[in-house]
C-alpha cells in the first residue's frame, strides 16, 4: 500500500526555527508539538511558500507554538489572536492565515471573536488545541474542563459545563468543522490540510493531552496514558452512523464534522472593490 | 534647537491689537420632523459659499434633541471664529412655542424673532415676525414638508445674512431628486412674505 | 486606488473631515465598533474605503478592532480605528501591544463624559491622561489634539506622518462638539500636506532584524509577506523579536522603546501661541475649550489686560522646554479643560516658581463659555 504523501514525508525540520528557538517550552510529552508537526505537514502538502504563511496565536502553552516556525508569526494578546489574524487577512487577502489558540484563549477571553470569525466566514483556519485547562499559568479550570472535573481552581470539582468547540463553531457559521487528537496523527493532519483547503472559516478542534496539570489533577496518568485514553474514547465520525447509541457512550466523534460552502468575507469584500472600479473605469 | 518663539508657531502678532469681532449667531428651532438641521445646514452651506465669510455649526444631540426642541446653531464671521457655540443670539427662528420659550432669553436685546404665526401664539418680545411657514408650505407649494425652505427664505429675505442666489444654489443642490422646483418655489414663497412684511 | 475628493469648500462636520484626512494620508484599513460621538468616522469609513480599494471592518468590539487594525497595519496598510471613552478603555492592552511591538496605528478618541458609560452625547476632556498613561507598564504616548474641522482633517494626516515615522501608536484626542461641528473647509490637493511613509528594509532577509536599534532608534518595518519573515510578540524581545529574559537585552528594549520618542520629541511637539511675550497672564487649554480660550483672551486684550493664550496640539510628549521657556516671564498661567483637574498637574510641573498656577474646569457636559473663563482671568490676574 502506498504511504500517505503527507506522512511519508519528513519536511517539519525544514520550517522550525531549529537554530533560534529551540529547545522548546513545552513539557517532555505534551501534545502541542505534535499538533505543531501537523500544522507543518498540512502546510507543505498545501505547497505554500513560507512567505505566505501568517501563523497567529494568543496567549498559552499552545501560543507559543508559531514562535518555533519559520513563517510570518504573531504572538499576540491574551484571546484575541483571530482578531489580530482578521486584521492580517482582509487587509492582505493573499496571505494564508492559520490561527492557534487554546480552549482558554479561544473560548474564554477570546469566544466572542471565537463565534464572531465563524460567522462572518473570513477565509482563516483556527486550529484549537484542547487540553481542557490551563497549563501556562498552573492547571486552572478553563472553559472545556469537563463538569466534575478537578483543577487548581475547581478544587473540590469542577461545576460548570465544558463547552464542546465544534458544536459552538458549527452553531456561530463556521465552513469547515473538524476534531481530530494527538494521538491519532496521521487524521490530525488530514483534517488540518482540509481546514487549509476550505475557503472561509475553517476550525480544527486538536485534542490534546496536559498530563501536567489535568492529569495529575485528575488521575489520568503520564503521557502516555492520556494518549491511551484518547485512543479509547475517540470514534470517528463515519463509524458512529452505524453504531447504536448504546456503543457511543462515553466517546467522542472525530473526523469532518461540518464542511458547507459559503460566501467568504474576504472575496465578498474584493467583490465590493472591483465594482467600485468597474464604474471608474465606465 | 529652536527657541520655543519660533517653534512652529502658528499666530503672535505684534500690535495685540484684537480685530473687532462681527459675529453674527443664529439658532434654528422646532421640535422633530421640522427639519431645522437641515434648514441651519443649508444656510451655513449658503454662507459658506462666500470665501471671506466663516461659518461654524453645532446641534444639540443626545435625550434632549429627541422628541422635545431641537435645534441648530450657526455662527458666521468675517474674521476667524473662536468660540464656535452661541453666545448671544442675533436671530432666533421657532417652530414651536416651547422653543420659543426656552429660547427668547438667549436673543440680544436687539436680536430679532421669527416664528411661525399658528405654532407660536404667545410672542414675548417686539423685534418679531410672524409667518404661518407650514400653513403656507401646504396652500402654496402643496407640500408641509417644505416649510423649512420657506423659512429659510423668509429669513434670508429679513436680515440680508445670506443673497437670494447663494441660498437658491444650495436648496437646489440639497433637494431630493425630482423636488427642485418644489423646494424652490418655497424659497421664493419665503422671500415673497418676507419682502411684504418688511414694507408694513 | 487614490482617494478622490473635489478640493472644492466643502461644510463638513469634525469626524467626516478625520474620515477625509485619514484617507489623504493613505489610511486603506479601518476596524471599529460604533460609539457615540465617533460612530460618523466608521460610517464615513465604511463608504469610502472601498472606493479607495481598502478595506472596513465592523469588528465585535473595540478589543478586536484595535487588534484588527495592528495585523492590518503589519501587512504594511497604514489603519486606524476610532472610538470614544468606553471603547478607548476596552483598546488600552493592544495599545500597549502595538507601542511594545513597534506598530503603526492611529486611534481617534472622539471624547465623552465618563468615566463608564458617563455622558455619550455630551462633550467633555476627561480622557487627557489616559492617552498618557492608559495601557499598564512604562509608556510613551504620542497624542494630537486638533481644534478645528480643518484641524480635524490635517491631524489626521500628523497622527499617521507620527506613527509611521516612529513606529508607534499616536491617538488623536478630539471631543463631541469638534466631531459633529460642522466648517467650511477646503480639502488640500494631493502634495500640499506632508504625507510620511515607514521605513522599508533595502537589506537581504538574512541581515534583517525587525527590531534592530538604529542611530534614530527607529526599525525599517518589513511587511508581512515581503520576504522578512520577522516574529513580533507582545513579550519583551530582542532584535529580531523573539522572546528574551536577558536583563541587558530587556533594558535596550526598554531605552530604545522610550528614547525614539523622548528624544525626538521636538519633531511632534506644535504649540499655537498668541500674545504671550508681553502678557502677563496666560491661558493654557487645548480643543475646543482652546476655542474659547482665545475669544476670552481677545477680550481680556479689550479691556487692556495683558493676556495670552497657549495652545497646544500635540498633547503628548507634553511640551516641557517649551513652556519653560514660554512661562519664564508670565506671572500667571490659567489652565482651562473640560475635566476635574488633569493638565493642570502637567503645568504645574513645568511652570517656574515665579509663575502661579489657576486652573478653570467644567465637567457637567457643557463647554465652558468665553465670558467665564473671561472673569476667572479677571479674577486670577
Amino acid at each position: 500500500m502506498m504511504a500517505d504523501p503527507i506522512q511519508s514525508s519528513n519536511v517539519t525540520y525544514d520550517y522550525l526555527r531549529v537554530k533560534k528557538r529551540f529547545p522548546n517550552v513545552w513539557c517532555a510529552g505534551c501534545g502541542i508539538g505534535t499538533v505543531m508537526g501537523s500544522i507543518i505537514r498540512a502546510i507543505d502538502k498545501m505547497g505554500y511558500s513560507k512567505d505566505e504563511v501568517a501563523l497567529v496565536s494568543g496567549i498559552g502553552c499552545s501560543s507559543r507554538l508559531p514562535v518555533y516556525c519559520d513563517f510570518n508569526t504573531l504572538h499576540t494578546t491574551h484571546g484575541r489572536a483571530i482578531a489580530f489574524a482578521t486584521g492580517v487577512k482582509l487587509a492582505k487577502p493573499s496571505l494564508k492565515v492559520i490561527v492557534v489558540t487554546g480552549d482558554g484563549d479561544g473560548l474564554a477571553i477570546g469566544g466572542n471573536h471565537f463565534i464572531h470569525a465563524c460567522r462572518r466566514n473570513i477565509d482563516i483556519t483556527t486550529v484549537l488545541i484542547n487540553n481542557q485547562i490551563y497549563g501556562m499559568t498552573g492547571g486552572q479550570c478553563s472553559p472545556t474542563t469537563p463538569h466534575d472535573s478537578f483543577a487548581a481552581t475547581a478544587p473540590y470539582g469542577n461545576m460548570e459545563k465544558g463547552f464542546d468547540p465544534t458544536t459552538l463553531a458549527k452553531a456561530a457559521g463556521a465552513s469547515y468543522v473538524a476534531r481530530g487528537t494527538v494521538y491519532h496523527v496521521q487524521q490530525l493532519d488530514k483534517l488540518i490540510y482540509g481546514g487549509l483547503n476550505k475557503k472561509g472559516f475553517a476550525m480544527v478542534e486538536a485534542f490534546s493531552n496536559c498530563h501536567t496539570y489535568y492529569g495529575r489533577l485528575n488521575k489520568e496518568g503520564d503521557a502516555v496514558a492520556m494518549l491511551k485514553l484518547m485512543k479509547e474514547h475517540a470514534m470517528p465520525v463515519k463509524a458512529a452512523k452505524v453504531l447504536p447509541p448504546e456503543k457511543l457512550e462515553g466517546k467522542f466523534l472525530t473526523g469532518v464534522l461540518w464542511d458547507v460552502e459559503m460566501p467568504e468575507y474576504c472575496e465578498l469584500y474584493q467583490n465590493l472593490i472591483d465594482s467600485f472600479q468597474e464604474k471608474d473605469k465606465e | 534647537m529652536t527657541t520655543a518663539r519660533e517653534h512652529k508657531t502658528h499666530r503672535d502678532s505684534k500690535s495685540h491689537k484684537v480685530p473687532k469681532d462681527d459675529r453674527y449667531e443664529v439658532r434654528l428651532s422646532g421640535s422633530g420632523g421640522h427639519g431645522v438641521i437641515l434648514a441651519c445646514v443649508m444656510l451655513a452651506r449658503a454662507i459658506g459659499t462666500d470665501p471671506r465669510r466663516n461659518v461654524v455649526l453645532t446641534q444639540s444631540y443626545g435625550p434632549e434633541a429627541r422628541g422635545g426642541a431641537v435645534r441648530a446653531d450657526l455662527v458666521m464671521a468675517k474674521g476667524a471664529i473662536f468660540y464656535p457655540k452661541t453666545m448671544k443670539l442675533d436671530l432666533l427662528l421657532t417652530f414651536t412655542q416651547e422653543a420659543c420659550d426656552k429660547y427668547c432669553q438667549d436673543l440680544k436685546p436687539d436680536g430679532l424673532l421669527v416664528v411661525d404665526s399658528t405654532m407660536v401664539t404667545k410672542v414675548p418680545i417686539k423685534n418679531s415676525y410672524g409667518f404661518p411657514f407650514i400653513r403656507l408650505a401646504r396652500e402654496k407649494v402643496g407640500h408641509p414638508m417644505v416649510a423649512n425652505v420657506i423659512a429659510l427664505g423668509a429669513i434670508a429675505e429679513l436680515t440680508g445674512i445670506v443673497p437670494r442666489e447663494a441660498i437658491r444654489a444650495i436648496v437646489k443642490e440639497f433637494a431630493p431628486k425630482g423636488t427642485e422646483e418644489k423646494n424652490l418655489k418655497a424659497l421664493q414663497v419665503g422671500f415673497d412674505v418676507a419682502k411684504k412684511a418688511k414694507r408694513k | 486606488m487614490p482617494h478622490r475628493i473635489t478640493s472644492a469648500r466643502k461644510l463638513m462636520q469634525g469626524n467626516e473631515a478625520c474620515v477625509h484626512g485619514a484617507l489623504y494620508a493613505g489610511c486603506r484599513f479601518f476596524g471599529g465598533y460604533p460609539i457615540t460621538p465617533s460612530t460618523e468616522i466608521a460610517e464615513g469609513m465604511a463608504r469610502l474605503l472601498p472606493k479607495c480599494g481598502g478595506h472596513f471592518i465592523q469588528m465585535e468590539d473595540e478589543i478586536a478592532s484595535m487588534a484588527s487594525i495592528i495585523g492590518a497595519s503589519l501587512t504594511g496598510t497604514k489603519s486606524m480605528t476610532a472610538t470614544s471613552g468606553p471603547g478607548f478603555s476596552l483598546m488600552q492592552e493592544n495599545i500597549g501591544y502595538a507601542y511594545i511591538t513597534e506598530v503603526p496605528v492611529v486611534v481617534v478618541n472622539v471624547q465623552r463624559g465618563g468615566p463608564s458609560t458617563g455622558l455619550p452625547t455630551k462633550i467633555a476632556q476627561a480622557d487627557t491622561m489616559q492617552a498618557r498613561y492608559g495601557t499598564h507598564g512604562d509608556y510613551q504616548a504620542i497624542t494630537v489634539a486638533p481644534a478645528s474641522v480643518r484641524e480635524c482633517f490635517e491631524q489626521t494626516v500628523k497622527a499617521f506622518n507620527f506613527a509611521e515615522r516612529f513606529r508607534t501608536p499616536v491617538t488623536m484626542l478630539t471631543d463631541e462638539v469638534l466631531g459633529h461641528m460642522r466648517e467650511m473647509i477646503t480639502i488640500p490637493e494631493s502634495g500640499e500636506l506632508e504625507v510620511v511613509d515607514r521605513e522599508k528594509p533595502d537589506v537581504p532577509h538574512e541581515w534583517y532584524h525587525h527590531f534592530e536599534i538604529t542611530p534614530t532608534l527607529v526599525s525599517p518595518m518589513a511587511s508581512m509577506g515581503d520576504g522578512y519573515r520577522y516574529h513580533v510578540t507582545g513579550l519583551v524581545h530582542d532584535q529580531d523579536g523573539f522572546p528574551t529574559a536577558n536583563p541587558n537585552e530587556i533594558k535596550a528594549k526598554m531605552d530604545k522603546l522610550r528614547n525614539k520618542i523622548v528624544r525626538f520629541a521636538d519633531e511632534v511637539t506644535q504649540l499655537d501661541v498668541e500674545m504671550v511675550d508681553d502678557a502677563g497672564i496666560v491661558v493654557f487649554a487645548y480643543g475646543t475649550t482652546a476655542r474659547a480660550a482665545r475669544q476670552a483672551v481677545h477680550m481680556a486684550r479689550e479691556k487692556r489686560i495683558r493676556a495670552g493664550l497657549i495652545r497646544p496640539i500635540t498633547i503628548w510628549p507634553f511640551p516641557d522646554d517649551q513652556l519653560r521657556e514660554l512661562l519664564a516671564h508670565v506671572r500667571r498661567v490659567l489652565v482651562v479643560e473640560l475635566n476635574q483637574g488633569q493638565l493642570i498637574h502637567e503645568i504645574e510641573r513645568v511652570a517656574p516658581k515665579t509663575c502661579k498656577v489657576a486652573g478653570l474646569t467644567r465637567y457637567d457636559g457643557e463647554v465652558l463659555n468665553p465670558v467665564e473663563i473671561f472673569k476667572r482671568i479677571l479674577e486670577v490676574k
